[in-house]
């Protein structure tokens, strides 16, 4: 087991898209809203109180309390490209502001219904214009694959931004290990769907009008490139429901939506699949959807965004975007000569 | 059916009260408490953003049941409510300027003019802010004839402020369409007054 430490700092080859030292908030700075409940006495208020009743107290409209969904311990190397030089997002804040609609749409609700959620058994399918089709199974997902940990920035497309340290293994190895067909030209991916877990595949309401199953879709060469990653774990355990349990895409120099949870589906083709958001908005989400700050959003600036860091309500940042939200060094070459205002 | 008395008026409005600083409190301790959610900036923007719609939607039933019962005494309880949704809408604006914007003024001015939801929105708190500023006995004697016809711009509102929360949404339009619907509601049951404040004595 890696040790788990709430900075981790690139040694030596340090990559273009790292932040600067002088970029990152010293710690004293932030203010922490526990500290303002202990000073209002708050917190004493609460502890006093017996579980049930500080459970029943601000959780008006839940029922009770339910135990969290279990998550494990990993093992998993520190590749010193992935590990930037930033601030990371409190793990409570990653695992607590979520969009992952299956679960309901406010960015809390993932965190409230998800956690019953049943990852065992899980079968992530391989498939399409491949050599050999895989199937793995849960145990598979942790164990097929050297474990790596890295540090990604995700920008969401509502102009919010974290830093996270994802464990996972590299889509590109995935694939070669499938052996992908040289007719393939896309790489199609799809959410689990299951309404009996999943309340927002019951309730339109609840799942905010998106056509489910989730789908996702990249570009082979896309899918092929360094950064795409499948994370199965997050803070060195594996990954709790409400970010994607057992396993996610993570693709950080696209908008969130694009980073695809809890995968059943992985398919080579030779077509460019369907994608979630693009066939509900097509005017307001491309199926490219990569980061870039002069495109902005029909109804809103993508010119920047409010990075989500330690501390209390005021804490956060309001910083500039970067072109492929910073990793243009590995990306940009995918889009030569591609408008990239007409292909958003 | 029974008049609403003084009395009867006095605990109506501490009921009001009650329950429109009720779900300030609640948001309050929510946040204080770390309940509402990892990140509550949206959160807390969207509940404000709610208890202004929310308190449009009673300031406006207001004459409406009053005719229906008779109770012409519940007319008082307008300025009360109206001046809740004034709150909220300034408590929204606030937490989307402080939290959500974190004070880039420059970027705000940007943003209103090149987002209509902004913009929306934007002359829907300039309009709720004029009537709270004329909402005064004193003020409203001043103004005289004038006084209803800028509170009628309340109307303008209910048109406005549910397309901003129509347009300000990613995907889950179906809440705001039932906003839109029942403002609709209220003002076709004023469509006689509208058309007269729009195009005269006819």
């Amino acid at each position: 087991m890696v040790s788990k430490k709430g900075f981790t700092k690139g040694v030596g080859n340090t990559p273009s898209w790292s932040l600067k030292e002088n970029e990152v908030t010293p710690e004293s700075v932030f203010s922490d809203r526990r500290n303002i409940i202990k000073a209002l006495g708050l917190g004493a208020l609460g502890a006093s109180l017996p579980g049930q009743v500080q459970a029943g107290l601000f959780d008006l409209f839940g029922g009770e309390e339910k135990p969290p969904f279990a998550v494990q311990g990993l093992d998993y190397s520190k590749p010193n490209q992935f590990q930037i030089v930033d601030r990371l997002t409190p793990e409570d804040k990653i695992t607590r502001h979520n969009n992952f609609y299956e679960f309901g749409t406010s960015k809390q609700d993932p965190f409230d219904n998800a956690q019953q959620f049943q990852v065992n058994p899980w079968e992530l399918r391989i498939e399409g214009l491949v050599d050999k089709p895989l199937t793995l199974d849960l145990n598979d997902l942790t164990t097929k694959f050297d474990l790596e940990e890295r540090i990604y920035r995700l920008r969401c497309v509502e102009a919010w931004s974290m830093v996270v340290p994802w464990v996972g293994f590299s889509l590109a190895e995935l694939l070669k290990m499938a052996g992908v067909s040289n007719k393939a030209t896309h790489v199609a991916f799809e959410t689990l769907f299951d309404p009996d877990q999943m309340p927002g595949q019951r309730n339109r309401l609840m799942g905010g009008g998106i056509h489910y199953p989730y789908v996702e879709g990249l570009t082979i060469a896309e899918a092929m490139n360094e950064l795409p990653f499948l994370a199965v774990g997050l803070y060195g355990k594996t990954l709790p429901p409400q970010n994607g349990a057992p396993v996610r895409l993570v693709l950080p120099w696209k908008y969130g939506f694009k980073s695809i949870k809890s995968v059943v589906k992985i398919r080579v083709t030779d077509k460019q699949p369907p994608t979630s958001w693009n066939q509900l908005a097509p005017h307001e989400y491309g199926f490219y959807a990569n980061v870039n700050p002069q495109v902005d959003h029909p109804r809103w600036s993508q010119a920047s965004e409010r990075s989500i860091g330690e501390g209390g309500l005021f804490s956060a940042k309001r910083i500039p975007t970067q072109m492929f939200n910073g990793y243009g060094e590995q990306v940009a070459d995918l889009y030569k000569g591609l408008d990239l205002r007409k292909f958003y | 059916m029974k008049r609403l008395t003084q009395r009867g008026l006095f605990w109506l409005k501490v009921c009001l009260h009650i329950s429109f600083l009720s779900p300030i409190i609640y948001l309050v301790l929510m946040v204080l408490t770390d309940n509402a959610g990892g990140d509550p900036v949206q959160y807390i923007i969207h509940y404000t953003g709610m208890g202004a719609l929310n308190a449009l939607v009673v300031t406006l039933l207001i004459s409406p049941l009053a005719k229906r019962f008779k109770q012409g005494l519940l007319l008082q309880t307008r300025r009360l409510v109206g001046l809740y949704v004034f709150a909220f809408a300034c408590l929204h604006i606030a937490a989307f300027i402080s939290l959500d914007l974190l004070f880039a003024w420059g970027f705000l001015f940007e943003e209103i003019v090149k987002r209509p939801y902004i913009l929306v929105g934007a002359a829907s708190l300039i309009i709720a802010t004029l009537l709270a500023l004329t909402s005064f006995q004193a003020v409203k004697r001043k103004l005289g004839k004038r006084w209803q016809s800028l509170h009628n711009w309340i109307y303008v509102m209910a048109i406005l402020a549910p397309i901003h929360f129509y347009w300000s949404v990613k995907s889950e339009i179906i809440e705001p369409s039932i906003y839109i619907g029942i403002f609709a509601l209220l003002l076709w049951y004023r469509r006689k007054s509208i058309k007269q404040w729009l195009f005269g004595r006819a």
